[in-house]
């Protein structure tokens, strides 16, 4: 009872006039990717270490923030590395957030026209990006102390 | 397979009634998704600072350990729902494809139970100082 061999596929990437409505198709799926592996993991492991008392969330705080001082060299590798992994994620959050509210606004039968679908997929890209650089700003000012 | 009786017509044509279930429950984790982090990023915004302590005693309570239960669910919902549509796109061996779909369900459910357990350990027994 397998499938049946020349029941119809959908078309693939090959046939389609590539544009940013198929570079928002691409990355929605490598952002849901990154948000599932680096997001989820690194938020569990901020809760357990948060649930592991406070020498576990001072020993989470040295590789994933900030290793102080006395920071090994494998801890300042690890801080730029987190740095590297957080503006990915936060990157990723943003853009999988604007293009999913594009994904239910289209689930509704709203925003096909091809001018109009466009534009929405360049909001998409350039609201993600100024979040990311907003965000970015924010927490290194905090960090270093600048505001 | 399939010139005879109706049965065998429909036979491996894929199932019925089910069709768009896996579409909507992507959409319903979506909006769980979009609520729940919307909670977490202003609860986060909200705290005084960010200090084991702080941390632990806003965690413990049902009011912020609820929905961040509810939060995890939601996401490796929706993140199981996702990567499926990726695992059956781009893996066509069917064997990779059972393997790649048996490591997603432990990869979600260990998470999702790890992150269950975590936070109820902090609003249960408390953290140690």
């Amino acid at each position: 009872m397998g499938q049946k061999p020349d029941r119809p596929i959908s078309p693939h990437l090959g046939i389609y006039q590539r544009g940013p409505h198929m570079m928002v198709s691409i990355i929605h799926r490598i952002t849901g990717f990154v948000l599932a592996t680096a997001g989820m993991l690194t938020l569990l492991w901020w809760l357990a270490s948060i649930a592991g008392g406070e020498q576990a969330y001072a020993t989470f705080l040295s590789y994933a923030v900030d290793g102080g001082k006395d920071a090994t060299t494998w801890q300042i590798v690890c801080n730029w590395l987190f740095r590297l992994v957080a503006i990915g994620v936060t990157w990723s959050f943003f853009q999988h957030l604007f293009s999913g509210l594009r994904h239910l606004v289209m689930d509704m039968g709203a925003g096909y026209e091809l001018k109009t679908n466009k534009q929405w997929t360049w909001a998409v890209f350039i609201a993600a990006i100024m979040a990311t650089v907003a965000v970015a700003l924010h927490v290194a000012s905090r960090m270093t102390g600048a505001l | 397979m399939g010139n005879g009786t109706s049965i065998g017509k429909v036979r491996g044509s894929g199932s019925a009634k089910h069709g768009g279930e896996h579409w909507i429950n992507q959409r319903v984790s979506a909006a769980g998704n979009i609520l729940l982090t919307f909670w977490l990023v202003i609860s986060l915004i909200r705290l005084p600072n960010y200090e084991h302590e702080t941390l632990a005693v806003w965690l413990s309570q049902p009011i912020v350990a609820v929905p961040m239960i509810l939060m995890l669910v939601s996401i490796f919902w929706h993140a199981r729902l996702g990567l499926q549509v990726l695992i059956e796109d781009y893996v066509h061996d069917e064997g990779n494809k059972f393997a790649a779909m048996l490591l997603l369900n432990f990869y979600v459910v260990a998470s999702v139970v790890f992150g269950i357990f975590t936070i109820a350990k902090i609003a249960i027994i408390g953290a140690p100082t």
